[in-house]
Formats: C-alpha cells, sequence, structure tokens
C-alpha cells in the first residue's frame, strides 16, 4: 500500500514539470508583457525598452523559465495586469470557496448516483430503472446553465429557498457562527446543481457494473452460503462493482472543479471558474496562466487520489 | 425407496427454462435419492442437465426465468415451496455447494478468512474468537498450509488447488448434512484433482455427510463414488451401484459413454466407440420418444419404446425403456 502510494509520489514530479514547461510555453507566446496595463500609456518606448530588459524581458529562455519556476515556487505568480493584485491574492479566498463548491457537488453526486446505480443494476428492467435510464438521459444532455436556471428558478424566486447570488453574506459580520453557516447554506444550491450534471456516468457505469457482477460465481457461492439478499448486493456486489467508480474518483473531483466553472458564474459564486472566465474575457493573462497551472495540478492530483483508492479498495493492486 | 438415512429425496423434477413465453425443460422427470454417508455421483455429457439438477437442489434458480415442478423433500421438508427466507437458513448450513472454478467462485476483494466466517456468521451465534478458531480448524481440516497467513490473503494470492480447499472449507463450515459438488475438480490440473478428490472421500469418512458428486469424468466416478445415475439430455437413463454400472451397464447410452473412454478395459485391443452427434440443445430436444435413439440410427425402430420409463432391473439398478435389450455397437452383432 505504501510502496504505491510513494510510487505514485515520484511519478508526479516528472508530470509536473511537463506540465510547468507548457504552461510556460503557452504564457511565453501569449501577446503582452509584464508591463502590459500597469504602465501609464504614456510612457516613451524607450524607457518601456528599459523597463524590459531590466524585468529579464530578453533574456533566454530557460533563464526566463527557471526565474518562473523559482518565483512560483515562493508562490509569487505575477501581478493581475486588470486588478492591480499579486495573482495569489486574487486566487487564495476564491479556491478555497471553489474546493468547497467542489466537495458537496461531489457529495451530492454521490448522493444521487450510488443509490440509483445499486438499485436501477439489481432491480434493472424494472421501471425503476427505466427512470434512472430517463434521469441520466436528461442530466446528461441538459446544458449547464439550463438546470441552473431552472433551478434558481424554482429554488431560488419561486419557492425562496436559497439565495441565488454570492458566496457569503455582504451584512453578516464575517468570522461568526451565522457566518459559515450562511456560507455553507449559498454552497447547496449550486452544490446540487453542480452534482445532478455529474450522476450520469457514476450511475450509468455502476449499474452496468452491478448487472454484471450479480451473475459472477462468487455471488453464487455468497448465495449458496445462505447469506441474504440485501447482503449479497451491499457488500459482494457493490464492493466489487464500486471498482471503476473508485479509479474515476480523483478525475470526478477534478472535473467537477473545471466544470464548475460555469456555475460559479450563473451563480455570481465567488470562485475560481468565475475568475477564469473574467480573467479571459478582460485578457488577463498573468492570472489565466496561473490558473491553466492550478488546474492542471489539481488533475494530476485527482489521478493520484484515484490511483491510492483503487489500490485501496482492489486487492489484486496493491500486490505489484 | 425412502429409508431413515435418506437426506433428500428428488420426485419426478422438472426444471425449465424460460426463452420468450415458453419453458424448456433441462430436467425432465428427475427421481433420485441421497442417503447419509453416501457419494452418489451423477455423470453425463456436458448441457445434460447436471448443473440445473444440483441449482435446483439448492434453490438457487433465478424464479423469474425457471419453472420448478415435482419435489425436492429433504428430512420431509419440500424444499421446491420454501421461501427464500427460509431456504437461507438451510443454503450452508444443511445444503451447501462446491462449484466448478476456484477463482471465479470466490469474491476478489473480500479475505479468505472474511469468506468462510460469513457461512458462521448467518448461521451460527458463535462469536468472533469462536469464529476465529473454526476458521483455523477448517483451513486446517483442508490441509492448508500456514493458514494463519492465509486467513488474510486474497483469492488471487493462492494457486488453483488451494483456492478450491478454500471452497470446500466454506462449504464444510457449518458441517452440513448435504454437500453438492459441481464439477469440483474438473478446472484443476490432475496431480491436484486426485488430492481434492481425496480430501473430499476423507471429509465425507469424518463427516458423514452425504454428497452429490456431479462430473464428466467417469475415472472420477469409479475412484469416489457408491451409486452413480447416468443422465442424457435431462433424464436419468440409468442408476446402480458403482461396480454395477462398470461391470454391467446397460443403457446404450451408458455403454457407449464406457466405451468411448480408453482405460483397462480396452485393453485386448476392442475397438472404441465415440458417440455419433451431440446432445440437442434445449429447445430442440426431442420430448417425445427415446431421446437417445437418433443417436444409435444402427437400432431398428421396434427397440424403442414409445414412452421409455425407468424400470429397475434388479434391486438398486434402474435403466429408461427397454432399447438396451437390443443394442449393440454399430458395425458388431448382438452378443
Ligand atoms: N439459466 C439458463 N437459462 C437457459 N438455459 C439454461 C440455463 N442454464 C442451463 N441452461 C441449458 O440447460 C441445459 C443443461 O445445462 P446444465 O448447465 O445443467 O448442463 P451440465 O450438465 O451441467 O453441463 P456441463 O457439464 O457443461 O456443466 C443446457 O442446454 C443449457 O444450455
Ligand atoms: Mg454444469
Amino acid at each position: 500500500m505504501w510502496k504505491t502510494v510513494v510510487r505514485r509520489l515520484i511519478i508526479m514530479i516528472p508530470q509536473i514539470i511537463l506540465l510547468s514547461m507548457l504552461v510556460f510555453t503557452v504564457a511565453h507566446f501569449m501577446p503582452g508583457d509584464p508591463f502590459t496595463g500597469i504602465i501609464d500609456p504614456n510612457v516613451d518606448a524607450a524607457r518601456l525598452e528599459e523597463l524590459r530588459r531590466a524585468a529579464g524581458y530578453y533574456d533566454p529562455l530557460h533563464v526566463q523559465y527557471f526565474r518562473w519556476v523559482g518565483n512560483a515556487l515562493q508562490g509569487d505568480f505575477g501581478r493581475s495586469f486588470a486588478q492591480k493584485v499579486p495573482v495569489t491574492t486574487l486566487i487564495g479566498a476564491r479556491a478555497m470557496n471553489s474546493i468547497r463548491l467542489g466537495i458537496v457537488s461531489t457529495v451530492f453526486t454521490y448522493a444521487i448516483a450510488l443509490p440509483f446505480g445499486m438499485l436501477s443494476g439489481r432491480y434493472n428492467n424494472s421501471w425503476f430503472d427505466r427512470f434512472v435510464m430517463i434521469y441520466n438521459y436528461v442530466s446528461y444532455a441538459i446544458p449547464t446553465f439550463v438546470l441552473a436556471l431552472l433551478f434558481i428558478y424554482i429554488f431560488g424566486y419561486q419557492l425562496q429557498w436559497f439565495p441565488t447570488r454570492g458566496s457569503a453574506s455582504p451584512v453578516i459580520p464575517k468570522g461568526t457562527a451565522p457566518y459559515y453557516w450562511d456560507m455553507f447554506y449559498r454552497l447547496l444550491l449550486p452544490g446540487f446543481t453542480a452534482g445532478i450534471l455529474g450522476t450520469a456516468t457514476t450511475t450509468q457505469t455502476l449499474r452496468n457494473e452491478v448487472i454484471d457482477a450479480k451473475t459472477q460465481d462468487y455471488v453464487r457461492t455468497a448465495r449458496s452460503k445462505g447469506v441474504p439478499e440485501n447482503v449479497i448486493y451491499n457488500k459482494h456486489i457493490f464492493r466489487n462493482a464500486f471498482l471503476p467508480i473508485a479509479s474515476s474518483i480523483g478525475f470526478i473531483f477534478s472535473g467537477l472543479l473545471n466544470g464548475s466553472v460555469f456555475i460559479e458564474r450563473i451563480f455570481a459564486f465567488n470562485g475560481m471558474g468565475d475568475l477564469f472566465i473574467t480573467s479571459i474575457t478582460s485578457r488577463d493573462y498573468s492570472v489565466v496562466i496561473t490558473l491553466v497551472l492550478f488546474y492542471g495540478v489539481i488533475s494530476i492530483i485527482g489521478s493520484l487520489v484515484s490511483d491510492i483508492v483503487l489500490s485501496l479498495v482492489d486487492p489484486r493492486i496493491r500486490i505489484e | 425407496m425412502a429409508t431413515d438415512n435418506t437426506l433428500i429425496e428428488v420426485n419426478n423434477l422438472n426444471v425449465g427454462f424460460r426463452f420468450g413465453d415458453e419453458y424448456y425443460n433441462a430436467v425432465e422427470d428427475v427421481s433420485i435419492s441421497l442417503a447419509k454417508n453416501e457419494i452418489l455421483a451423477i455423470v453425463g455429457e456436458s448441457g445434460c442437465g447436471k448443473s440445473t439438477l444440483a441449482t435446483a437442489i439448492i434453490g438457487l434458480h433465478d424464479p423469474h426465468n425457471t419453472r420448478i415442478e415435482g419435489e425436492i423433500l429433504y428430512n420431509g421438508l419440500d424444499l421446491t415451496k420454501l421461501n427464500e427466507k427460509l431456504y437461507n437458513r438451510l443454503r450452508g448450513n444443511d445444503i451447501s455447494m462446491i462449484f466448478q472454478d476456484p477463482l471465479g467462485s470466490l469474491n476478489p476483494v473480500m479475505t479468505i478468512y472474511k469468506q468462510i466466517e460469513e457461512s458462521l456468521i448467518y448461521h451460527t451465534k458463535l462469536n468472533d474468537k469462536e469464529r476465529y478458531d473454526r476458521v483455523l480448524e477448517l483451513l486446517n481440516q483442508v490441509g492448508i498450509p500456514k493458514p494463519e497467513r492465509v486467513m488474510k490473503q486474497y483469492p488471487h494470492e493462492l494457486s488453483g488447488g488451494m483456492r478450491q480447499r478454500v471452497v470446500i472449507a466454506i462449504a464444510l463450515a457449518n458441517k452440513p448434512p448435504v454437500i453438492i459438488a459441481d464439477e469440483p475438480t474438473t478446472a484443476l490440473d490432475v496431480t491436484i484433482q486426485a488430492q481434492i478428490l481425496d480430501l473430499m472421500k476423507d471429509i465425507q469418512e469424518e463427516t458423514e455427510s452425504g454428497i452429490i458428486l456431479i462430473t464428466h469424468d467417469l475415472g472420477v466416478v469409479a475412484e469416489t463414488a457408491d451409486r452413480v445415475a447416468v443422465m442424457y439430455a435431462g433424464q436419468i437413463v440409468e442408476e446402480a451401484p458403482v461396480d454395477v454400472l462398470f461391470t454391467d451397464p446397460k443403457h446404450p447410452y451408458t455403454r457407449s459413454l464406457l466405451n468411448s473412454i480408453p482405460n483397462e478395459l480396452h485393453e485386448d485391443g476392442e475397438e472404441l466407440h465415440v458417440i455419433q452427434g451431440t446432445v440437442p440443445s434445449l429447445q430442440n430436444l426431442p420430448r417425445k420418444g427415446d431421446r437417445f435413439r437418433d443417436r444409435i440410427p444402427w437400432i431398428p425402430d421396434e427397440a424403442f419404446d414409445e414412452d421409455p420409463i425407468l424400470h429397475e432391473i434388479a434391486p438398486g439398478h434402474k435403466v429408461r425403456g427397454n432399447s438396451w435389450k437390443y443394442f449393440h455397437f454399430e458395425g458388431e452383432e448382438m452378443e
């Protein structure tokens, strides 16, 4: 088990180096330079050249790369052109919001997908199974903004159960218990929306795995021991059917984080996805680059998490 | 037929599988009994209904696609009438089953310990410590070396022979009076096969249970069984004590079967007769007349009964129909 983890951690290093090179190259060919936007347009061209030279703009590529890596390791990703603050300041708080949203929507996804997948697989071809199939098609096909607007309309305006905008209340004093409760409460509607959108694949995979597993010989053995039917499903079949799901757990998390870009936009939720769109539209390249790097790292960590989870649940992988 | 020692008595059992709206019997009019302390072998070609019969006895057919008619009596209790809950009390406790493929029969993500312990959990009130001791005892009984270590392992870490020993340990956990072994050695190599069969014989002697041993290997039958039932196309065509069956087989199918294996019986250069054709599929099975008729076309029509039934031709020796009286191998004369 620990061997697997350590080996996977070691594999991560070249992945991250490769990612950083890629991101750096893309950044290098982006229009603009470190002074775009922060300099008074009236400064004359010769002076600008001088500043660029001083900032290392004409250094060889590898020198620039290592300087960039060095800064990044110290948490310095440059400044936002548009908002005139360090990129890290801009991302910091929003990253936490997005991660919270990612967690809440993942919880919703599994709370829906696991029972749906298990039951529709167990009672396949029943009316419930057909209902789940239809649900899957709909939740898979429906565009994010349609579902989000629908929920905002129903739960926000009609029923008035949830606030429809923002990640925190502007009026409740920060740091108090009601403030955190309010923050959590505001996660529910966008989290539920994103959660539903993520269920189709997991439900479908689990259903097919259950249908496949229930005809396996080990299930027959369990039955011949006199194990009750519910235990057969919840223990023997579930643990086996869950394996492919477990292997995608990390990806689902990073996928939700990426996928919540639109959700955050629609719910005016102060997260990274929202920031991503704002900075692309305002051509705030230093922010965009940092976010790309960030999402890349999250994907790599996601696959690490998947591998670890899989090695936890599948003993056949542990051994190698 | 039924004596005080009778464990299982199957009477006129039909087991049909549904194809569309029709049921087709894979087991038809089977009557058989198993006594305490006895190994009953059921032999026959692939597809003749051996597993279907065994699965019916332990009640594991899918009720939606299977139709079961007739009786399966266990201690006088008709198992075909039991609900799932009651059947579960019996399965693993009174009747247990050993399956063919020892890798597939074990759950790949559960430890050996958990899988054996599970039998005990649902049928005994043993506490953790007692269950541990019992599992250890079982592993020793089935001849697994280093049982403490094996308990913590997963199926893929064991060899085929070891896995089959685990499967046997699971079946034995609650000392069931009836054990059904469906081709327990087919997936194993020859030396391991012999070991597993020896183990099963030892266990049978120790526990005095009755074993239904399903196989298509007549060598296995000769070595282990007390009594043999030969199945063809869903029916029992001959039933006899093992020595009688090998020395005085009657039914054309039994004789063909015995004649098709090269063994010491044929040392004198007697010709081997391979049975022609194959067992028809369920939907194409002739439902009237002698089912084996098509495969011995050189026997004249008058030899076959309209509706062949099992006759007891000597105590404990039953044969279906009368065609056996006219049977000879192709190219040979009647004796
Ligand atoms: N669940 C099922 N649904 C439909 N047909 C089935 C089913 N199980 C078995 N059959 C058919 O019933 C017949 C008997 O099958 P069964 O498995 O009992 O044979 P068997 O004697 O055990 O053969 P083998 O030696 O290959 O294990 C075969 O024609 C088979 O195709
Ligand atoms: Mg079979």
